[in-house]
């Protein structure tokens, strides 16, 4: 909870802070310090718990002790009631914190002659603000006193002169009054005395659904959001969905997140989606929006992040097993603390009220990755109009935490091209990513398609993919574009085995081919070889012939050497004949 | 001016009014409850007066809220009367009196 937002109040309007989540963010740091203010509103609307929890966090967080003036509920009564609230109020009584007083006014008890005033409440109130030194009051609710008293117009007389004397001593207090008839803002016309601050509180019930809203309606002297605002009350109090998250100022981180899907990660630029962004999942029933929720959950987990999963078709024992039939196992995440399952029916509460709950619960967690599925249940009983600006507001304040979410959202399941997209266009331009996942009917089946419809800031592929749940988790596998469709599933399968068989056919034939190659090069060496074998054998003859001849050529010289020194006449002209001997 | 004031011992009507200090109306309301009471309850009553200002704490026991206020104690049930007391008949109305007739 924001506990600075005094230091943002309007100069010169010094504000007493609440303490309630959200509140003080509207009324820019509280309610005006040292001046009534007057909440109002029908039966059961949480008036007394808004005055309660005033009370109690500023006696207990801003150091301002308070008296509760009840006029309805006695002392124990109110204990009792606010105790699910978690405040103990016997303590804060025992602490002299707080002064509890039943003012208590029975008609029948009480006959009426000549004047008289109310100075006797002013003297209980002023003994109980001076026993514990109170800066806060609350009156719940004085408009009891018209019934209880027969003469209105002292009675008026004398409110008039309480709230004055409220303002007189700087007490800072909220009295509660019902809901008037058609427009009247209180029965008995409050709102005449108390003209510094007045919120409204409404209980309605939409299609039997019903809704706490909030709203200032006056604050003289300060700017204040004007809207009307859901509010819970839980047992941490009141928490009313602030206005600040309505703000377009958060930053906006480079830094990327897988989606816990390899594949469809490369698809959007090969590295996820932003951290702190939001991303859309829409499809028909059965495409398969959960097991990415729950694989996106996954994957934040191992990382070591908390994840915050709101579930709203299945109970989380459910979500568990049946993410484990295809290998995602949430158990152990769950045990080591870094996911929570949310899971409740989405007709428990209206739209805003889960929203305050999640903001609530998110708070609380702090996870760095939120997952709902489906936000459509969400809004199944409200029309667009309604269900944009409260969801916009989610958004806005996830973004500001820089908590990625993840939305599912069920579509109607048309079969024409365009109606999945269309029943998303009002929740679809608050989203940074958009996947969508189609069924394709074709040859006998239906498969999984999926694609990236858009995606802020980032490359994407414009491709679709076929979408495969495996028991090892989900897998991405690319189609076969045909001439007038895409292939998926067996057809997928067959057109595979197809081309593989064709490929097969085809290393076959070169095989061959090869293998021909082959055969002639063994054909063109033998070749060779006998022609080298035919070349050395004619090589060989002729060397041979070379050698006889001359052979014959020495022979022959030595014979003619031989023949002339028979001849005996070795002639001087001759000498050479002399010298080899 | 917190003062009691005992007519008889055995007190059929115990009566006490609540005022805040010494206001034309405490003043009246006393002077009336007075003569009215020694008209028609005479020896039957106790007058206790209270005087919030100087024990506020009081207040909230009788569960006061209008002053004066004229809480008749005994006989049971509590009843309750605010005003100045101004208007004798319905004093004793609201006491439960029978008037005294003269």
């Amino acid at each position: 909870m924001n506990r600075t937002t005094s230091s943002r109040a309007t100069p010169g309007l010094a504000k007493s802070p609440t303490g309630i989540t959200g509140l003080d963010e509207i009324t820019g740091g509280g309610l005006p310090s040292g001046r009534p203010t007057l909440v109002c509103g029908s039966a059961g609307c949480g008036k007394t718990m808004l005055a309660t929890e005033f009370l109690v966090r500023g006696a207990v967080e801003f150091g301002e002790p308070g008296v509760f003036m009840m006029f309805e509920e006695n002392a124990a009564e109110l204990t009792a009631n606010v105790r699910s609230l978690g405040f103990d109020l016997d303590r804060l009584v025992k602490q002299k914190k707080i002064v509890l007083d039943h003012v208590h006014i029975e008609r029948s008890e009480i006959e009426e002659t000549g004047e008289y005033d109310l100075e006797g409440l002013f003297i209980r109130l002023g003994h109980a603000i001076d026993s514990i030194g109170a800066k806060r009051v609350v009156l719940d609710t004085v408009e009891a006193l018209f019934a209880g008293l027969p003469n209105q117009a002292i009675l008026r007389a004398e409110l008039r002169r309480l709230f004055r004397w409220l303002k007189n001593r700087g007490m800072t207090a909220i009295i509660t009054g019902e809901k008037g008839e058609g427009n009247a803002i209180t029965r008995y016309g409050l709102e005449e005395y108390v003209a510094d601050c007045v919120i409204t509180l409404d209980h309605r019930v939409t299609e039997q659904i019903s809704t706490r809203r909030l709203r200032v309606l006056k604050y003289r002297g300060s700017a204040h959001g004007t809207n009307e605002y859901p509010f819970i009350i839980s047992e941490r109090g009141i928490s009313v969905l602030p206005i600040t998250s309505l703000r377009l100022d958060h930053a906006a981180p480079a830094e990327r997140l897988s989606t816990g899907i390899a594949r469809l990660d490369e698809m959007l630029g090969g590295q996820g989606v932003f951290r702190g962004s939001s991303v859309l999942v829409s499809g028909a029933p059965g495409t398969g929006k959960s097991s990415i929720g729950a694989t996106f959950a996954e994957a934040a987990c191992r990382r070591g992040e908390r994840a915050l999963l709101f579930a709203y078709e299945e109970s989380s024992a459910q979500i568990v097993r049946n993410m484990r039939s295809i290998g995602i196992d949430l158990a152990p995440w769950v045990k080591k603390g870094l996911l929570q399952i949310h899971a409740a029916r989405p007709a428990l509460q209206g739209l805003e009220q889960h929203l305050v709950a999640m903001h609530d619960t998110v708070q609380v967690f702090r996870p760095a990755v939120v997952v709902v599925d489906p936000v459509s249940n969400l809004t199944t009983e409200r029309g667009d109009a309604v269900v944009k600006p409260t969801l916009m507001r989610l958004i806005d304040f996830l973004k500001q935490q820089q908590i990625t979410a993840l939305f599912t959202s069920l579509t109607t399941g048309g079969s024409g091209a365009s109606a999945a997209e269309d029943s998303q266009v009002g929740v679809s331009s608050l989203m940074d990513t958009w996947l969508l996942l189609r069924n394709v009917e074709f040859n006998g089946e239906r498969n999984r398609t999926l694609y990236v419809l858009k995606s802020r800031g980032m490359v994407h592929s414009n491709q679709v993919r076929e979408f495969v749940l495996t028991d090892r988790g989900i897998d991405l596998v690319d189609v076969y574009v045909g001439a007038d469709r895409v292939l998926t599933g067996t057809a997928r399968v067959a057109q595979a085995a197809h081309e593989r068989s064709a490929a097969e056919l085809r290393r076959e034939d070169h095989a061959r081919k090869l293998r021909q190659l082959a055969g002639r090069r063994k054909a063109i060496e033998a070749q060779i070889a006998a022609l080298n074998a035919e070349g050395e054998a004619e090589e060989a003859e002729v060397k041979f012939a070379i050698a006889q001849e001359s052979l014959q050529e020495t022979t022959t010289q030595k014979n003619s050497a031989a023949m002339a020194d028979l001849r005996g006449g070795a002639k001087a002209s001759n000498g050479q004949t002399k010298g080899t001997r | 001016m917190t003062e009691t004031k005992t007519t008889t011992k055995n007190a059929t009507y115990e009566l006490r009014l609540y005022v805040a200090g010494q206001t034309p109306k405490s003043l009246t309301a006393l002077a009336n409850l007075k003569r009215i009471c020694e008209t028609h309850l005479a020896g039957l009553y106790r007058i206790e007066v209270i005087d919030l200002t100087k024990t506020p704490q009081l207040a909230a026991g009788d569960q006061i809220l209008a002053l004066p206020t004229l809480v008749r104690r005994l006989p049971e049930p509590i009843k309750k009367i605010i005003g100045d007391l101004s208007n004798e008949e319905r004093v004793l109305v609201g006491l439960d009196v029978q008037p005294v007739k003269e």
